[in-house]
């Protein structure tokens, strides 16, 4: 009996047999070894990222404490202050201090909320991030079920019928889409679907009372203009990993035997054609999450983007330090996994000798 | 699987008429095929056999009514078994191929999907006629591995393409081949990228497959030696014309075209061996690993008698190469050492003098690659004298002009690039660019395996002319016998990093052999069209 997944070819079909290779007498199989590998360097580098974040804004100039309390703060508030948020001693403790709260899921204390004034009306990061990242993460998961396989389509099939007509309705589209600027294509989205034709609303001002139909309502247009916007990168990929393979001497020899050419695309050329692939869409998809803050402006979405760019303006910088650091996890994580699964499909990798 | 009514044996079933097929190159079209005629018969065997250009694959896949990319057929008539293919839209074609036209490709290795299990890839096409079930096609396909000689028939079919070895896949391959029983097989080249050894063992499996199942076969090689083992009758093709054609006893013994005599000329060069108790290298114990690999070198021990030339023959992964990367310092070994002129050399490059250098030169199988396409060949050849010897201008120009006498080119090539260049005469470059250092030692790794026989003669003729004008000494690698009965005084046999012994060429060549040189010199086809047959029975007795 075999299991099977589906697009990714036999590669991906085991014997019951071969699972217990897997783990033969206590010793790990080499992609358990370089997959370990790959995430113990994944966290080394979200080490070395944090400490890059940390000494960027320990770069800025001007002080926190009067930036965040204003001009009318008397010297002995400040220095209060400071004293509060451990401003006064040398940034490697800060670092420590910040470091180790992170780990334990304690990203410290947002400074908005405090005034001159003595009341303290701030938050904790997380109170104020978690919300947000919850409508990041949903816009971009619908913008990537839709995009994902709309990009493998497009590109699978205009490497099928490639230099035909359709092969370049399709590049000329999508290369249109990718060469407008987004805000501008959010603007024509709102114009023929939200004012033209009022079918859907121009705000996506979500909130965590709305139904899920609701929100997905409100968020049809910004996924709309994402999806014009990463497809023709992931969709060009795609096209080109495949072609690129066309060219084998196997892809020859399955012609020879007669396999008809949208399963040698299928089943010959796009198994073999993962790793690139997958790297695109990694690259596409954390795009999604921390690059859409023009888009998240246009549509006024309650996005982490706007937090940031909030943040930044006011100097709140527990706030600023959380949200890069979590912009940060996101690439090395969608990295990983394009990674992974460049490593998995290749059947050299997965069934050493 | 279901009997299809075959025809009888005899029956025509391939016909191509005065075919003629374009390829595009330089911006233009030009004829490689110029009107070819070929008829085959039902359960015949036809050996189609040229240089590399001749068109043979070309001819071989318009059999099939294929054209690569890149090419066009643009006239004659190809019918198979009453069927017209030229005219034939490519759907239909497809139902010909894989069924009843089968093909089996140069690299086994290559033409296997890498992402597949081998056994999928053999019954894809019998499923997708829907004819039997997975089950049934898996049990046929296990059955032909095990026709095929392959090891443990039952599991190697689910094994992917890189965990089997050349041979095996090859012959995995013409298992997939058969798998519908077709009426007509093109074996392209199919043990070209073979060693000898295993060369026997495909060889005899195809043979026997063929005649198991009656099928037609186009089979196409540069070696006559191969195609008189398999081929009924023989097609001589060279720049898309015919040449000759005739029954394989015929065309070996009485061959009438001039240019199908000299296809075997190479093995009409012979040095009289000869030795020197002076010898220029001196192997002692070398063991050798790649990174913290296994050591790839087991204690070797070579000398190399100055003036001569040696030649260390052994199938790929043996060692040969590795040893010439130890002794130019590519490859710094882990034990023993190498003298040269009686001097111990540093291990590693870096670690060398600049005489040291000069002295051992290097030429490489792909002159192709070991050439700076964009430098121009006066640039290539003047770059070692201004390194070595600080050559320069009108005095560097006129060095590199002597140096393209020694290798019979004239000054028309100084200013040219490489790709201007043919096969052999890049290779001479290759010879006159080592020559510029003025070397005492040439290692030559596989100089003439990829080039074809005439070309291959006029390489060895003038490395012979030169050994004998300025006393270079050789260390000559290959895995070509023939070319090793040409040009070599001593042969040095090396097996999976071993020197199973080293001699004068006439010691070597006749018996009593050590086991493996037994096999490996029995395994050098000949052109007798029974010496497989003869062959098989006698390790069969054995």
């Amino acid at each position: 009996m075999n299991v099977k997944v589906f697009g990714l070819g036999k590669a991906f079909s085991f014997h019951p047999r071969e699972i217990c290779d897997l783990k033969q007498e206590g010793q790990l199989h080499p992609i358990v070894r370089t997959i370990l590998q790959r995430l113990l360097l994944g966290l080394f580098t979200l080490f070395v990222v944090s400490v890059i974040i940390f000494s960027s804004i320990e770069l800025l100039p001007g002080d926190f404490g009067e930036a965040v309390l204003g001009q009318a703060a008397t010297e002995d508030t400040v220095a209060a202050f400071r004293r509060e948020l451990g401003l006064d001693q040398p940034a490697y403790m800060r670092y420590a201090n910040w470091i180790g709260g992170v780990v334990q899921g304690d990203f410290g204390t947002s400074f908005s909320g405090r005034s001159s004034s003595g009341v303290d009306r701030s938050r904790a990061v997380v109170d104020l991030i978690a919300p947000r990242l919850k409508n990041t993460l949903f816009l971009a998961s619908m913008t990537a079920l839709i995009a994902v396989p709309l990009a493998l389509f497009l590109g699978v099939t205009a490497a099928l019928y490639r230099n035909s007509i359709y092969d370049r309705i399709v590049n000329v589209f999508t290369l249109t889409t990718i060469a407008t600027p987004e805000f501008f294509v959010a603007y024509i989205l709102i114009l023929l679907f939200a004012s033209l034709n009022p079918w859907f609303p121009s705000l996506a001002n979500i909130n965590e009372n709305m139904a899920f139909g609701e929100k997905l309502y409100k968020t049809a247009l910004p996924s709309l203009t994402l999806t014009l916007v990463i497809v023709a990168h992931m969709m060009r990929m795609t096209r080109a990993a495949i072609i690129n393979l066309l060219a084998s001497p196997y892809i020859e020899m399955a012609r020879l035997k007669g396999v008809s050419a949208s399963k040698i695309i299928l089943f010959h050329a796009l198994p073999n054609a993962w790793a690139p692939i997958a790297t695109v869409i990694a690259f596409n998809l954390a795009y999604l999450v921390v690059g859409v803050v023009i888009v998240e402006a246009v549509f006024i979405y309650p996005g982490v983007g706007q937090l940031l760019v909030d943040a930044v303006r006011t100097r709140d910088m527990p706030v600023v330090q959380a949200a890069t650091l979590f912009f940060a996890a996101t690439y090395i994580v969608l990295n990983l996994i394009a990674d992974i699964i460049g490593i998995i499909t290749n059947p050299r990798l997965l069934h050493p000798r | 699987m279901s009997e299809r009514d075959r025809g009888t044996k005899g029956d025509i079933l391939l016909d191509m008429k005065n075919v003629v097929i374009d390829g595009f190159s330089d911006e233009r079209w030009h004829e490689i095929i110029k009107g070819i005629d070929l008829t085959l018969r039902r359960g015949e065997v036809l050996g189609l056999i040229g240089e590399s250009g001749a068109g043979k694959s070309t001819l071989g896949l318009a059999a099939m009514g294929f054209v690569r990319p890149g090419c066009r057929l643009t006239s004659g008539e190809i019918h198979f078994d009453g069927m017209e293919l030229r005219s034939m839209p490519e759907r239909h074609k497809q139902k010909l191929w894989g069924t009843r036209i089968a093909y089996v490709a140069q690299s086994a290795a290559a033409a296997f999907n890498p992402a597949h299990k081998l056994i999928d890839q053999t019954i894809e096409i019998a499923l997708r006629n829907g004819q039997t079930s997975e089950k049934e096609a898996q049990a046929d396909a296990i059955d032909l591995y095990r026709a095929m000689q392959l090891p443990d028939p039952e599991n190697i079919g689910f094994r992917f393409p890189h965990q089997v070895s050349g041979g095996q896949l090859q012959r995995a391959m013409t298992a997939m081949a058969m798998a519908s029983r077709p009426d007509l097989i093109i074996f392209d080249e199919p043990t070209t990228a073979l060693d000898v050894t295993t060369q026997v063992n495909v060889l005899a499996a195809m043979r026997d497959a063929v005649e198991r199942f009656n099928t037609a076969a186009i089979y196409i090689t540069h070696d006559l030696a191969v195609v008189a083992q398999m081929a009924d009758r023989i097609k001589v093709l060279r720049y898309g014309v015919e040449m000759e054609e005739a029954e394989t006893r015929k065309m070996l013994t009485a061959p009438e075209n001039e240019y199908t005599k000299s296809l075997w000329s190479v093995r009409s060069i012979y040095k009289e061996p000869q030795t020197s108790d002076d010898n220029i290298i001196e192997i002692n114990g070398v063991d050798a690993a790649y990174g913290k690999g296994e050591n790839v070198l087991h204690d070797v021990n070579i000398k190399i008698p100055r003036g001569k030339t040696v030649a260390i023959v052994g199938e790929s992964g043996s060692g040969k190469s590795t040893m010439a990367r130890v002794v130019t310092g590519l490859l710094p070994q882990n034990r023993g050492e190498v003298l040269f002129n009686g001097e111990k050399l540093p291990p590693r490059l870096k670690d060398r003098s600049k005489e040291q250098l000069r002295k051992i030169q290097m030429i490489y199988q792909m002159a192709d690659t070991a050439m700076n396409p964009r430098q121009t060949i006066k640039d290539i050849i003047g770059r070692p004298l201004e390194f070595y010897f600080g050559h320069k201008g009108a005095d560097q120009e006129a060095k590199v002009l002597e140096l393209l006498e020694m290798i019979e080119l004239d000054e028309s090539f100084m200013d040219r690039l490489p790709e201007e260049l043919s096969g052999g005469q890049k290779q001479r470059v290759c010879i006159a660019r080592a020559l510029a250092a003025n070397p005492e030692l040439i290692i030559c790794d596989e100089v003439t395996s990829a080039l074809d026989q005439i070309v291959q003669e006029g390489i060895l003729q003038l490395l012979l002319k030169l050994q004998t004008d300025i006393g270079v000494s050789y260390i000559f690698i290959t895995h070509d016998i023939a070319t090793v009965q040409a040009i070599s005084d001593e042969i040095v046999v090396m097996l999976q990093g071993k020197v199973v012994e080293q001699g004068l060429k006439s010691e070597i060549m006749e018996p009593p052999y050590p086991e493996y040189t037994q096999l490996l010199l029995s395994s050098v086809p000949e052109m007798d069209p029974d010496w497989l047959t003869e062959l098989l029975k006698a390790r069969e007795g054995v």
